[in-house]
Formats: structure tokens, sequence, C-alpha cells
């Protein structure tokens, strides 16, 4: 695994992405699970808009429905849009420090797989039995009285899949603290290094509360331990108060990052450095910081008392103000630029008018009182997908489109991209938009039927057939990619010509050794300033160059993700008494931890890259690279 | 002397936004066609953050729209490098303070509303005879029905609460099972309706729903419970005082037996010696105990069967020949298993059907 770009099998390229430990390479394979996870999410969103399509459709059963909703939720949240957005953090954020790798590339691999098992664990419900049925949310009266082994598949699932996250957080936590580049200061770090850390910390502070949480429900299911049963004394608003202690970082953790993407494209394609870099930085600070603060608020209905919601109301609308101070200092990067209209600036652009209308109805929702109305109705289902859609699912597209060529070294289509563009946006307004009417207009969420006399069928028809408008957006999509993959045509290292960070400065895709030298870093933006200079190298380098320490590749995370999702099905089966649960369970286990010994008293010591290899190495890249100017005729601009 | 004309300006945009708003939904279950003074709040509430809101899009609008008009690369030149602009400690500020000035605007009624519509301390007054002076009722969330007693006047019934009109009605809310919420939307927001504690709240109905085109309010559970959450509705009936005090006192009476043959063999079925159905649905409302299904007292006098369906003999008797089949996962059993595992013929649901149909307390 000397170079990547040696022609090999497909036996062999499989083995080399399940025992990579290189962050592009998991990258990879976070944005190819996240997407096929996407696409399983979307396919349970149109069979829920194609029940409610009409009043009294008979499309599922009231049980499936429920199904349905809990796993489109649940895959879209834990199993889409955190993967696919780890895979940018991947990809992107070690390459805008400067650094040769993450801190610890063999825990990420780690990362990497034991969400990966953890979300096949999960989907596996459909064939052995049935989904879990209560909600993303999983409340605890209605999880405990769901039968089949559904709820054990969630709990046990993302038990496994969030063991995977939290790993993912606290590499990136170090890296970014320890691994960048001389003169890459806390304020020179690129926007969406700083939404990486912040979201980062997000994760490891949010996600031991939902672990604990989740571990209460998998003793109360597996061993009756009555954490949460009533009749037991137990209590099910504490399932509650952790979920949402989870539950909202989390929304933050999707929607930092999304910022993050949508402020290096506003720098980019406006050729304008982000105005208010500062202010961003601190703004993204605050958010993440006021995001533990008003858990209560999706619980101003369970009773806690005026008090409590008197305060958290008060609490979340103080979000509205670091929010806004990000909408405008985008506002003012665009002002006075030099605007490209690429696919991911439309994104940005109509990022910023569906953001707006997303966060303008969750102050609403901060009303305590306005939202009794509000809750559990329509209102918030139009809300949450307009932040999430609007937000995060829009920077997931942006991105894909900003970050393809620098992890691929291909463009996807531009032509292609504003089709998907356009059926995506026009059928997310039409899916959502109307649903804040039906909300007002009594209909609860989470139901699986409704009757002609509620008034409600023209609306929801609507909601319907915009939901259709956003499905070939996506097929369009997928089309796209299949076409750029199957073209493949190079691209250079600064594709979009404007490009301001270090991830611009080296090849697309890079060596797996990033930066032949690790670059000096002299200001925000510092691809730009060397550009600006008219310094042709691209960089000035802060070392010579010299044998570089890389680490061997291992199979060994894939095992111990492999023993843990054996185990988990022993642990979900032994409650039914099978006799081949335990040993099942016991072995899993016993692989996981046989696998981490292995890897305790086995020393791996990584490879060296020789100086003469780095130097033949930059000989055919820029050997490739005067080829791919030649080719296009007077070159990128 | 600007204040007269701008607080009419105010209120003819009122006026036209509550026009295009009642526009939407239906008067029984629309939160934007608010029947009591609880809703009306919430309603005011809405009306007045989304006045601030639609401010801060219009604002958000006009410098978005200029920005991408003005700076398009088309419009700019191909190879214009704009200045590297930092910032501006003023516009920061700026774009800091209005926000939250907007906020105190919102904050202010919001914590007033949040204390106002939690105060249910006259829930326990009593006069100097110790009769309570408010109605209480006290509500229970049962697998896809509701259950309402009237603690002080000894009464219960379900599926469909009978209200006063004018006065506050106090709410204890728990749960049988697991958690559901409760939710009139035309009359106030919603409250959990939980498995571990009691919920207290109060509503206000200002208006009769005989005057409503269904002659109902529309309930609804508001938080997921099951399969048949979507099924779980009630409708609420708003009498003015003294019709309420006359259902009051009808239903605290003994019922009659019916005269009708028909419906007489419908009840020998319906008791212990029949299908026993009486184990579960109790069809006296005075003393009654909770219980296992929904109280029949008022079946005859109800606008739904199962609190979703028309009601009529022909629904009625393929509901108790299959409940399964209309309300999934809800706990009553069909009619086979309750008779040795024959179905009931067309004469036994016949007599059924028309026992319950004659099950009425109102005139």
């Amino acid at each position: 695994m000397s170079s990547n770009s040696q022609k090999k099998g497909f036996g062999a390229t499989i083995w080399d992405y399940m025992t990579t430990v290189d962050h592009k390479k998991i990258a990879i394979l976070y944005l190819i699970s996240g997407g096929f996870f996407f696409l399983v999410g979307g396919v349970e969103a149109m069979m829920i808009r194609i029940q409610l399509m009409k009043a009294g459709n008979d499309f599922l059963s009231a049980g499936t429905y429920n199904e349905v909703l809990t796993m489109h939720g649940t895959t879209m949240i834990f199993l889409a849009a955190m993967p696919i957005l780890l895979a940018f953090m991947n990809a992107v954020s070690p390459l805008q420090i400067g650094a040769r790798d993450v801190a610890f590339p063999f825990l990420n691999s780690l990362g990497f797989w034991l969400f990966f098992f953890g979300g096949i664990f999960l989907n596996l419900s459909w064939f052995l039995g049935g989904a879990p049925d209560a909600g993303w949310t999983n409340y605890a009266s209605l999880a405990l009285a769901s039968e089949g082994h559904g709820i054990d598949f969630y709990s046990l699932g993302l038990t496994i899949s969030g063991f995977g996250t939290l790993i993912a957080g606290i590499n990136f936590l170090v890296t970014i603290i320890n691994m960048r580049a001389p003169g890459m200061t806390y304020m020179r770090m690129p926007l969406f290094t700083w939404t990486t850390f912040v979201a980062s910390a997000l994760i490891l502070l949010a996600f031991p509360p939902l672990t604990v949480g989740i571990f209460f429900m998998v003793f109360d299911r597996l061993f009756g331990a009555n954490f949460f049963d009533v009749t037991m004394g137990g209590n099910t608003i504490i399932w509650e108060h952790f979920f949402w202690i989870f539950g909202h970082p989390e929304v933050y953790i999707l929607i930092l990052p999304a910022f993050g993407i949508f402020s290096e494209i506003f720098a980019i394609f406006s050729r304008k450095r982000l105005f208010g870099y500062t202010a961003l930085v601190f703004a993204t600070i605050l958010i993440g910081f006021y995001g533990f603060m008003v858990w209560a608020h999706h619980m101003f209905t369970v009773g806690l008392g005026p008090t409590a919601n008197a305060v958290f109301a008060l609490a979340t609308m103080i979000i509205a103000v670091p929010t806004g101070i990000k909408i405008f200092n985008w506002l003012l990067t665009i002002w006075g630029g030099n605007i490209s209209f690429t696919v991911p600036m439309i994104y940005a652009v109509a990022f910023i008018p569906s953001f707006v209308a997303g966060g303008v109805t969750g102050v609403m929702q901060a009303i305590a009182p306005l939202d009794y109305q509000l809750h559990d109705s329509y209102f918030i289902v139009a809300h949450f997908h307009y932040v999430i859609v609007g937000g995060v699912v829009l920077a997931i597209l942006a991105g894909t489109h900003l970050y393809w060529p620098k992890m691929f070294g291909t463009m996807l289509s531009e032509k292609l991209g504003k089709w998907t563009f356009w059926f995506f946006f026009i059928g997310f307004h039409l899916t959502f938009f109307i649903q804040h009417f039906l909300g007002l207009m009594g209909m609860p969420r989470r139901v699986y039927t409704f009757g002609a006399d509620q008034g409600w069928d023209l609306f929801n028809a609507i909601s319907s057939a915009g939901a259709l408008l956003m499905a070939i957006g996506v097929i369009i999509l997928l089309v796209n990619v299949v076409m750029t993959v199957a073209k493949n045509e190079r691209v250079g290292n600064d594709p979009w010509g404007d490009g301001r960070t270090l991830e611009w400065a080296i090849p697309s895709p890079p060596p797996f050794y990033n930066f032949a030298q690790t670059p000096l870093v002299r200001g925000l933006d510092p691809y730009w300033i060397e550009k600006m200079e008219g310094n042709k190298e691209g960089m000035v380098y802060a070392e010579p160059l010299g044998d570089i320490h890389m680490p061997n590749g291992s199979i060994i995370p894939f095992v111990i993700s492999l023993g843990m999702f054996t185990a988990a099905f022993g642990a979900m089966y032994h409650m039914d008494g099978h006799a081949w649960a335990l040993p099942v369970l016991i072995g899993g286990l016993a692989i996981t931890f046989g696998s981490m010994l292995v890897r305790s008293l086995k020393d791996d010591l990584g490879f060296h890259v020789t100086k003469e290899e780095l130097i033949a190495d930059n000989e055919r890249i820029q050997r490739e690279a005067r080829a791919l100017e030649g080719g296009k005729k007077g070159g990128l601009k | 002397m600007m204040k007269g004309p701008k607080k009419w300006r105010l209120f003819a945009l009122m006026t036209t936004l509550l026009v295009f708003l009642s526009g939407c939904g239906r008067e029984e279950i629309s939160t934007l066609i608010p029947a009591g003074k609880v809703a009306q709040d919430q309603f005011n509430l809405l009306i007045l953050s989304s006045i601030v809101m639609l401010f801060v899009i219009v604002v958000v609008t006009i410098i978005y729209v200029l920005a991408i008009v003005k700076f398009r690369r088309s419009k700019v030149g191909e190879d214009m490098i704009p200045e590297q602009v930092e910032g501006s400690a003023r516009l920061e500020f700026i774009w800091t303070a209005i926000p939250i000035v907007l906020l105190l605007i919102l904050a202010v009624p919001t914590v007033y509303a949040t204390f106002d519509l939690a105060d249910v301390t006259a829930m326990d007054a009593q006069d100097e005879e110790g009769v309570a002076e408010n109605l209480t009722v006290n509500v229970t969330g049962k697998l896809y029905w509701w259950e309402f007693e009237y603690p002080e006047q000894e009464i219960r019934t379900a599926q469909e609460l009978v209200v006063p009109t004018g006065e506050r009605v106090y709410f204890n809310l728990i749960a049988a099972d697991v958690k559901h919420s409760f939710w009139i939307p035309s009359v106030g927001g919603k409250l959990d309706v939980n498995p571990e504690n009691v919920n207290t709240f109060y509503l206000e109905f200002d208006k009769e729903s005989s005057e409503l085109e269904e002659g109902v309010y529309f309930g609804k559970c508001a938080e997921l419970c099951g399969p048949s959450h979507a099924l779980m509705d009630f409708k609420v009936k708003t009498l003015n005082r003294e019709d309420f005090d006359a259902w009051v006192a009808a239903m605290q009476e003994e019922q009659e037996a019916p005269t009708e043959t028909l419906a007489q063999e419908g009840e020998a079925l319906f008791g212990q010696d029949g299908l026993s159905c009486i184990a579960c649905h109790a069809v006296n409302s005075a003393g009654a105990a909770t219980g296992q299904g929904p109280n029949l007292t008022t079946f005859g006098d109800r606008t739904t069967i199962a609190g979703f369906m028309e009601h009529d003999e022909e629904t009625l008797k393929n509901w108790i020949a299959d409940p399964q089949q209309y309300k999934p996962g809800n706990l009553m059993p069909n009619a086979a298993s309750l008779n040795n595992g024959e179905e009931l013929s067309d004469q036994e649901l016949n007599a059924l059907a028309a026992y319950l149909m004659s099950l009425k307390v109102e005139e």
C-alpha cells in the first residue's frame, strides 16, 4: 500500500478498504455507507408519504407504519446524516490543518467499523421479526410495551454504532488540538475545522447520556431491571431527559459541520474571506455551549411545571442570537464578493432562506405556551425537516459536489447537479412548508392515517407530491455519480479555481501521506495567501523533505466490531431461552476482547516512506499535472 | 398623536391575517380558529411571534436578494478579486443587539402565559358547604380510548367529554398503560398523559358545540402510543351550564332498561349470561368504577363508534365482530372468542347493536 495509484484487483481493493487506517479512505467508506443508509431512509420516507397521500390509505398497516417512521428517523440521523458528515470531516479537516493523518488512525478505522456493524445490525431487524416501532425517540413506556425484538435491535444497534461515533469524536478533538501544522493557530483554522472541533466536543459530552439511557433500556428489556417500569417504581420521564440531554446537542452535532461546509463555500465562491471570522468562531462555540442548556424544550408538554418551562423557553430563545450572527456574517461575506453560481454555491445560497425559515419556527416553538399547540403536531415535523433537510442535507449535497474532486479526483457534472438541486429544493419546500399548516390545523405527528372528515386531505396530497420531486432529485444525483465514475476525467489540485484552504494545495486525491512536506501557515486562508503572492510552488514549507513515518493497515478494527455484532445477537436471543444464544454472546465478546489483546501485545511500529520514494512520487505527480494541463489547453482558471 | 392610526393599522393587519388563516382547517379541530381562552392566548402568541419573525425574514431577504443580484460574477467581471474584508465590530453589535430586543419582546408574554396557563390553584377551591367551586374532570388515557370521570358528580363516561361553556374546567390527567397526550386543538394546547404522575391544567370552552357542523370538537392523542395511536380520538361536547347540569343529573340516575324486544335480547347477550361484555363495559354511569373498556352509558348519544367511525348500526356490528380489523392493537376481544369460538349470528349482532344504540341519557 505504498501508493494509491497502483492498479489492484477487486478483491485486493476490498481487502485494502477493510484494513485501511488512512483517513481519506475511511472518509470514502463513511460516504458510501452513509449514502447507502440515506437511500434506505429515503425509501422509508417515500413509504410514509405514499401512506399519507390520501385519507384512509391502506398502503401500510398501522404496525408497519410505526416501524417505518421509527426507522426513517433513526436511519437518517444516526446512519445517514452523521456518517456522511464524518466522511467530510475525515476527508477534509486533517488536510485543512496540514496534518498527515488523524491522531489515532487505528481508532479511526475502529470507529467506522463499529458504526457500520451497528447500522447493519439495526437494519437486519426488518428481516428478523420486525423493526423498532416506538419512534426514533423510543419513549420508555411504549418501548417497554413493544413486542418482538424491534426495540432490542434499536438499543443494541445504537450502542454499537454510538461507540463508533464517540471514538470518532475523541479522535478529531485530539487531532485538531495536536496535529496542526506550524503557524495554524486556533484563530487561523478554517471554519469547517472549527465546526468539526466543536461538534466533536459535543459528541464527547452528548453520547454518554444516550449510552447510559440505552444501557438502562437494554437492562430493562433483557433482564427486567425496572429502571423505567412505572409499576415497579421506575420512571419513564428519566428516559426522556437522558434522550434529550443527548438529543438536542445531537442536532447541533449535525448542523455545526453543515455550517462549516457552507462557510467554506461562501468564501470560495465569493472569492472573499469570511466576513467576521472571529464572530463566526465564537458563535459556533456559543451554539455548542447553549446546546446543552435547552434539552427540556423538547419536553414542554411533559408537565415539568411553569418554572422549568419558562427557564428553558428563555434559554432556547438565546440560541437565536448566535445563529443570527452566523446568517448575517454569511450574507456580508457574499456582499461585495464575486459570486460564481456553481452547484455547491447554489446549495449554499438556497440554504439561507430555508434555514432562516426553520430557525424562526424554532423560536416560535421556544415560546412554551405556544408550543403546547405546536408540539407533536405536523408543525414540529415541518420545523425539524426545515433545519435538518434545509440545513444538514443541503450541506451534505453541497459538500458532496464541493469535495468530490478532492476525495475522488473527478468532478460531478454541474449540469446534472443543477437538475438535482432544482428537483430537490422545490420538492423540499413543497413537502414541508405546507406541513406547518397541517400542524396548525390540528394534525398530530406519527399518525398512520387520518380521516376524510379532518380537513387535511389537500395539504397531505401536496406534501406527498413534493416528496416525489425530492426522490427524483436524488435519483439524478445517483446517475450523476455513476456517469462521473464511468467518465473518470481527472482534475488538478484546485479544481474550483478559488480554493483558499490547505486541502486545495495538494493533488486530488492527495497521496496517502498527504503533504510531502508539512506546510507553513502564514495566516487565515493559507493557500489563498500564497496564490495572491504568486507562489508558483503552491505553499511554503515548514520542514525539509525527509522520511515520513506512516501506520500499517490492520484488520483488527473490523474483527473487534464483528465480535460486538455477533455478541449482540447472542444477548438479544438469550432472553428467548435459545440454548445457542449464550455461547454466541460469550464467543462474540471473546473475539472482541481477544483482538484487543492481540492489538495490545503485538507491536506494530508502522513503516517509513523514504525521501527517495517521495521524490519519485512527486515527479509522477508533476508529470500527471502537466499532462492534465496540456490536455485542457490553457489549463484551469 | 400617532397612536390612533398605528393601532388601527395593526388591527387591520391582524384582521387580514385572521381572515387569511381562518380559511385553514375545520372549526372542530383547527388551532387557527380558537374556541376558548387558552387557545386564544396561544393563538395571540402565534400571531405576535409570526409578526416578529416576518420582520426578521424580510430583513434577511432584502440583504440576501441584493447580495446575490449585485455581486454575481457575470456582473462584476470574471477576474475581479474582491477586497478581503475582515469584518465590522459595529455591524456585529447591531445584529447581536437587535435580535436580543426582538427576543425580549417575545420573552415577556411567554413567561407571563407560561405561569398563567399553569395556574390551577382554584382547582381545589370549595365554597362554605365544602362543594367544589369549579368543575374537575379526571382523564385516564388507555390503549386507544379515553375515560372521563367527574369525581365531584360521581359519574363516569368515555370517548365523549361533556363540559359546560363559559367557565374554567380543570383536568387531572394520567395514563393507565403507556404515555399518551391529551389535545383538543381548537380549545387549547396539549398536556402529556404520563403513566407515573397526574398532570393538571385547565381549559375554557367558549362556544356550544351544537353550533358546529359536526356537533362536537375533535380531541386527539398527540403522543405515539402504539399501532392505533392515529385512531385514539375523542370528541368534546360543550353545553351551556343549564344543559350541562341536566346532563349530569341524567347521568346520576339509574338508567332504564330497554323496552324494545330486540334491544332486550341484546341486553341479555351483553350481560353475564350472554357474552359478558358487561365485565369490561359498564352501562351505568353513577358510581361506576374505572373500566377495562369504555363506559357505554351514553353510547347512543355519541357521534362516533370507537372514537373515529361512523355512528350507525352497520359499523357497530362490524366493529363488534372484529375490533382488531378497525383499531389494530386494541384490547377488545373479537365477538367469536367470547362466544366459544363461533361467529355471532346476524340476529345476535342486530340485537347487540339495537341494545347499544338504545343506551342514552339525552333526549
